[in-house]
């Protein structure tokens, strides 16, 4: 297996087929035509490929260049790496040929760079396969998350009719100007989601709020305080993670549905937070602990109270914590489902998951439903995005929970 | 001279100090007990009866009035009825003021007429039972005028039975329900199943995720930020879009398979049964690779660069460093990971419910416990498999602290 000549044509036939794949989902997804990988002459061309790049070392050599060339070209044929339907439009033609090519060239010019035609030492067959599978990866990963969420927002954007035409026809027809986001003034005009996206942004807001009041002194105690129960409670805190909504949801549902709580914000406003304490008191805990001592001793030396230590010292101090865990929270609050589902059947006091919900009819069509997913998605997305880092650190600081 | 001796006890200091705690602790500790210890304790004592979704309203006895008949024989009938089939209703009374105009003719059992107001006395409804009052009245001008009047008077009736909730009748039918039959083992292996694979899948994944990503190039916070979307991404979005994405006859999942000549006819990826339970593993990898990926992403940046150079020189490969310098430093993450994620895998409720309703064979527990308290309205059998999950996670947390005790040092 440690040749030149074998490594080279096995990661080359791998790794076209690979690129053949991507390329057709690609141009399937993005023109609706017809784009099929053949996967037995993509093994042969990469092989081809493959043993070429290994025998000429050179950068540009111009058998490199000329058998990725011969490689792209032979998609006009129907005998290349991918089949292109007959009714495609040039264009998209030209895109694929001169797109697998100019890929081609270039990763395996990259995954078989430092690669003999001989005899190779362990480090450098292995550099080669971790060049593939991290070529792989990445084509991999980005697919599998870019693809949910392009669909999620090109369905949107679409008719029922053109959808259920062809299905994979996801191009944008921009000429139709604001008609194009006709799904979305629906769900504003007709369906109220201007008040579940107000009622979302303040049940979740709130939520962070009275989750930090709660959390911040307890979590101050446990991480601080010396007393007897600490290291039960903070077991306890932890055992709380693991109980599961659903068998909190039933008594809740008997509970809400006896005193009226049910269907009424008050009610999501007052079960949310409870939800998030444990979490929110669990990584703020950890985060007081890295704090220095002396700091708040010297407060105390001077005469502050404990209360007014927390509020002048700690706080302050702990400002990246806070913004972490509060963005945490937002989240969790935002895209709670269940206690949502289950507490409010009445559409004017609606969050907005509970309004997505509703979306999932068959009455209603499913670019309502999607435009429904993408107003959901957006805010949080652009939150994380925004405050990426904290959100990142938020979610390493102690929460396992989802 | 006496000799000194370290004061014993607690002192005045360490007292207030606790106090302090315990007060800054007691908001938390309220709300958290209301909301997590008290409807656990209700879970146990609702799976022992036998409550129904109709009994979350204790029975009351239910009146209609209207007004019946014409001309010489017009008649106010009122229908009494026990909301509830099997629990008897006790004190039961009607009370309902005739309109003026309205004079009532012959007042029989159990009703009295106090000039305008009609009073009855019904004592005990037992369950099920139905009661009609008929009382005939004559009216000075057109009945019909008369309908909405009469009709309009609310009556006010009285009387209360006992709920099923608050009285102390136990039974173990809901248990007997449960453990009836294959379904539980069936549900049971479902559980499993998804637990299991969906766990090490996502484990795996995270792992993959992390490799790649583990190295500084430009560009790398974007692609982190990427990968992380669909954790973030709020359930209902990404659970619709997938069932829209592998829909039979609008998905385009399907649509691309079709056209690739990998399947001939559209595949009913939610709806069949071993390869609905399949899909929504995928997705519950697919949701929570992420996560891994973070934790473990962070655990490889604080691994020691120099025993990577001190491998160098020794001149071992990249698989040799993978397999006996990352993974021995990882072991530790994965393991807190994988008890973790298990645990929440094992409670997933949303996914499954949004992505097939718990339908072709993919029915979890926690799935179960809503399909038998709200499909079924059997909240006392929902309660019972809640039971079971619980008896199970306290099995899985016995492990945990065992094991996180020695990893974290809790």
């Amino acid at each position: 297996m440690r040749k030149g000549y074998i490594t080279g044509p096995v990661l080359g036939a791998l790794w076209m087929v690979v690129i053949a794949t991507t390329a057709a989902i690609t141009m399937s997804f993005s023109t609706g035509d017809a784009f099929r990988p053949q996967v037995l002459l993509s093994l042969i061309w990469g092989a081809l490929a493959g043993l070429v790049y290994v025998r000429f070392p050179e950068q540009r050599a111009p058998a490199r260049l000329g058998i990725s060339a011969l490689l792209g070209l032979s998609g006009l044929t129907g005998f290349g790496p991918v089949l292109i339907g007959s009714d495609t439009s040039l264009q998209a033609v030209l895109v694929t040929v001169i797109a697998i090519a100019v890929v081609m060239h270039l990763s395996m010019a990259a995954i078989l760079k430092e690669t003999p035609f001989g005899e190779l030492t362990r480090h450098e067959y292995e550099d080669a396969v971790i060049r593939f599978c991290t070529g792989f990866g990445y084509i991999f990963f980005t697919a599998i998350v870019v693809i949910p969420f392009y669909v999620m927002v090109m369905t949107s954007l679409k008719s029922q009719q053109a959808l259920l035409q062809n299905p994979l026809d996801f191009s944008v027809d921009l000429s139709q100007g604001t008609a194009l986001f006709r799904s979305y003034t629906e769900l504003f005009r007709d369906f109220n989601f201007g008040t579940y996206l107000w009622t979302s942004f303040y049940v979740s807001v709130l939520t962070v709020f009275i989750t930090l009041l709660f959390s911040v002194p307890g979590a101050y105690a446990v991480a601080r305080f010396r007393f007897q129960g600490q290291k039960a409670f903070s077991r306890s805190i932890l055992l709380i993670y693991m109980v599961p909504m659903i068998v909190l949801a039933l008594p809740i549902y008997i509970a809400f549905s006896v005193t009226g709580l049910r269907n009424s914000i008050l009610g999501i406003v007052m079960i949310y937070p409870v939800t998030t304490i444990p979490v929110a008191l669990y990584m703020l805990q950890g985060y007081f602990r890295g704090l220095p001592t002396e700091v708040e001793e010297a407060g105390l030396m001077d005469g502050l109270s404990r209360l007014a230590v927390i509020w002048k010292i700690t706080l302050p101090l702990s400002l990246p914590a806070l913004a972490s865990v509060s963005l945490y929270v937002f989240m969790i609050a935002w895209n709670e489902f269940l206690l949502a589902f289950m507490l409010l059947d009445d559409p004017s006091k609606f969050t907005l998951t509970r309004g997505v919900t509703m979306l999932n009819s068959s009455e209603i069509p499913r670019q309502h439903l999607m435009a429904g997913a993408v107003i959901a998605t957006v805010p949080i997305m652009a939150l994380f995005l925004g405050l990426e880092r904290f959100m990142t650190k938020g979610l390493t600081a102690g929460s396992v929970k989802g | 001279m006496t000799s000194a001796s370290p004061p014993t006890g607690t002192g005045a200091l360490a007292k207030r100090e606790a106090r302090l705690a315990w007060t800054l602790l007691a908001p938390t500790i309220i709300s958290v007990s209301l909301v997590v210890i008290l409807p656990l304790l209700a879970i146990f004592w609702i799976s022992f009866k036998p409550f129904t979704l109709s009994d979350l309203r204790p029975p009351a006895p239910v009146v209609r009035e209207s007004l019946r008949g014409s001309g010489d024989d017009l008649r106010i009938e009122y229908r009494l009825r026990n909301s509830s089939q099997e629990i008897a209703v006790d004190g039961v009374t009607l009370t309902d003021v005739l309109p003026d105009g309205v004079t009532a003719g012959e007042i029989i059992e159990p009703c009295v007429l106090d000039g305008q107001e009609l009073f009855c006395d019904f004592g005990t409804l037992e369950g099920g039972q139905r009661e009609r009052i008929r009382v005939p009245v004559t009216v000075d001008g057109d009945p019909d005028a008369f309908e909405d009047a009469v009709e309009g008077s609310e009556p006010r009736v009285t009387g209360s039975g006992s709920s099923v909730l608050t009285n102390f009748e136990f039974s173990l039918e809901n248990y007997a329900r449960v453990f009836d039959g294959d379904e539980f083992w069936g549900v049971l292996w479902v559980t499993l199943f998804y637990t299991v694979f969906g766990t090490i899948g996502a484990l795996v994944m995270g792992l993959f995720a992390a490799l790649l990503l583990n190295k500084s190039f430009r560009g790398q916070g974007i692609i982190r930020g990427l990968y992380l979307f669909p954790y973030v991404a709020p359930v209902i979005a990404v659970a619709f879009t997938w069932v829209t994405l592998f829909d039979p006859f609008s998905g385009s999942a399907n649509a691309l398979l079709v056209q690739m000549g990998l399947s001939s006819e559209p595949i009913n990826f939610f709806g069949e049964r071993p390869l609905a339970l399949i899909m929504v593993t995928v997705f519950e990898i697919w949701r929570y690779f992420p996560l891994s990926f973070l934790f473990i992403l962070a655990r490889m940046q604080s691994i020691d660069s120099s025993m990577y150079e001190a491998a160098d020189m020794d001149g071992a490969s990249p698989f040799q460093k993978f397999w006996l310098l990352s993974i021995p430093q990882l072991l530790g993450i994965l393991s807190v990971l994988f008890l973790l994620r298990f645990i929440w895998t094992f409670n997933k409720f949303d996914d499954i419910f949004l992505l097939t309703g718990g339908n072709a064979g993919t029915r979890t527990l926690t799935v179960n416990v809503y399909e038998q308290a709200f499909a079924i309205s059997n909240i006392g059998a929902g309660a019972a498999v809640a039971v079971v999950i619980l008896m199970c996670l306290i099995a899985f947390s016995f492990v945990f602290f065992r094991f996180i005790s020695r990893e974290e040092g809790l």
